[in-house]
């Protein structure tokens, strides 16, 4: 089954300490591909970056800003094949983001 | 004999649903998860039962005969939903599974404990795991199980539907643990089970049927655990502390239908059989390694149950279990029952003082238990006001009529006149 893993965190932090953290991330993405599950992944740009928008009543609305302010925001994602959630769970749990903040795991739902 | 082959049929059926309900599910919903299509595949193959066996006789094999229906029948469903090629892999599978099933004399595989891991997996909201494994395991219906957890039938089906949708879409596997994992998962299993038993003991007048019943089907379950995990201290813990619970069950009410509270309890009325294979399990359990919450709660038990040898409670073991207890746990439930127990051991002052540490915890507030305790040791103590003020608080919280009647009697023995 394919799963999302996805990344949430406080994103000032995250952002500000992108080039400490990373050889940490890169290290887990090499051993999900090493273990053949990988599918694809990535960073996401700073939420400051986001910008939202809405069709209502046929306009269409631009918000500046992600779709809900928290401190913690959508980060990044990995997109793995696993046998159950079970694996998919060990896997989420290995990633470095787990212990700063989430990673919430939902299976994918093919078109 | 048509007549006769119709009761056979149905008690042959019937004794099926019993003893292997679970066993079939979970072997029919192993491949795809999906447990509420395996239960409706289920029910119309016994459903094809009863009208195929009084005629046609009972099979040698009615097992395979209801697993071989039932698979048709779900691969009718599935072809009825999917077409194209993802279905046709899976389709082909199950008919050789079919083949299998019909060709072979074997045994069924014994999938429960998996289904059991997959119904009170993490991933599954704590409050449906009971319920779940009641409907999976033994074919309980919404209305039942709703009942027993006194949950409307609509509302308990509906998150029964939920619980098998995540089952199903999230991919949670129908897998015994592996061993590092085994015994914290193991725990979330067995506290589905023990809730299950709670809610059926906690009819202490047995006047709903439903409930009652309940215990038994804990226990039931309980037994299932231990013949698959044998090796397991804590399986046996709970099934030893389940059984001490069970054997006291009729003292709990004299003649008249009147609350009676442990201490008072005829030892004589407690059931020997019971606490003789507590006693086995809990001894078994003891020479394995790893010491849980059941095995040290079914140990309370083991010595309290030393009164049937005309011996008093042994209070000084129950105050240290219910330390180490404290420890683990954490929980102020526990907290109560060692200050019942520092009372016997140390005085009434001592058990209040325990009482004392926990005055801040909103969850006691408004919990029965420990206004009950707290009214009794203050009583003890000679404090007869505040003993009467707690007594009326925890009559205000009790639910149980003759638990209320019991300390409306208590109170007025304190005070000299009737409350009211």
């Amino acid at each position: 089954m394919k799963y999302m893993l996805l990344i949430y965190e406080n994103d000032d932090e995250r952002v500000a300490m992108m080039d400490e953290r990373m050889p940490h991330c890169a290290a887990y993405v090499e051993t999900m591909k090493k273990a053949g599950i990988y599918l694809t992944g990535d960073r996401l740009r700073g939420a400051t970056t986001a910008t939202t928008v809405r069709v209502a009543g046929g306009k269409t609305q631009v918000i500046d800003g992600p779709y809900a302010e928290a401190k913690e925001q959508l980060g990044g994602y990995h997109i793995i094949d696993v046998p159950d959630l079970d694996t998919a769970l060990a896997w989420a749990a290995r990633c470095p983001s787990a212990a700063r903040g989430s990673v919430e795991v939902r299976p994918i739902w093919p078109l | 004999m048509p007549a006769e082959n119709s009761a056979l049929a149905h008690d042959t059926a019937a004794a099926i649903a019993r003893q292997s309900y679970g066993k079939l599910v979970a072997f029919l919903a192993r491949r795809t998860r999906d447990l509420a299509s395996a239960e409706d595949a289920l029910s119309e193959a016994f459903a094809a039962a009863l009208v195929d066996w009084p005629a046609g006789g009972v099979p040698k094999n009615p097992e395979a005969w209801l697993l071989t229906v039932a698979r048709r029948k779900q691969i009718d469903a599935l072809r009825r939903q999917q077409s194209g090629e993802q279905a046709t892999g899976h389709l082909q599978l199950m008919a050789d599974e079919v083949a299998a099933t019909a060709a072979s004399e074997a045994m069924l595989p014994d999938d429960r404990l998996s289904l059991m891991f997959a119904c009170a997996h993490p991933a599954i909201d704590r409050a449906i795991r009971a319920p779940l494994i009641l409907q999976t395991i033994l074919g309980f219906d919404a209305a039942t199980v709703g009942s027993a957890f006194l949950v409307s039938p609509a509302t308990m089906a509906q998150r029964l539907v939920r619980a098998k949708n995540k089952i199903r879409e999230a991919g949670i596997p129908f897998d015994v643990p592996e061993r590092n994992e085994l015994a914290e998962r193991l725990d979330s299993v067995l506290e589905a089970i023990y809730a299950a038993f709670a809610e059926g003991w906690s009819d202490p007048a047995g006047t709903e049927a439903r409930r009652r019943n309940l215990a038994d089907e804990g226990i039931w379950l309980g037994r299932l655990v231990v013949s698959l995990l044998p090796e397991e201290p804590e399986a046996l813990g709970l099934l030893s502390l389940m059984l001490y619970a069970q054997s006291r069950r009729e003292a709990r009410r004299d003649a008249c239908g009147e609350y009676m509270p442990l201490a008072e309890q005829d030892p004589q009325l407690w059931d020997a059989k019971l606490i003789d294979e507590a006693e086995t399990l809990l001894r078994r359990a003891s020479t394995m390694p790893g010491t849980g919450r059941y095995q040290l709660e079914a140990a309370v038990q083991s010595a309290h149950v030393v009164r049937r040898l005309g011996c008093s409670s042994d209070w000084a073991a129950i105050e240290s279990i219910y330390a180490v207890l404290l420890r683990i746990t954490g929980s102020p439930v526990v907290a109560i029952n060692r200050s019942v127990a520092v009372a016997e051991t140390s005085g009434p002052a001592a058990g209040l003082a325990v009482l004392d540490e926990l005055a801040g915890d909103s969850r006691l507030t408004n919990y029965q238990p420990y206004w009950a305790a707290r009214a009794e040791l203050l009583a003890r103590a000679g404090q007869v006001d505040a003993a009467a003020a707690a007594y009326e608080r925890a009559i205000g919280l009790e639910a149980d009529p003759a638990v209320r009647r019991f300390l409306q009697r208590r109170r007025s023995e304190l005070v000299g006149a009737p409350p009211r």
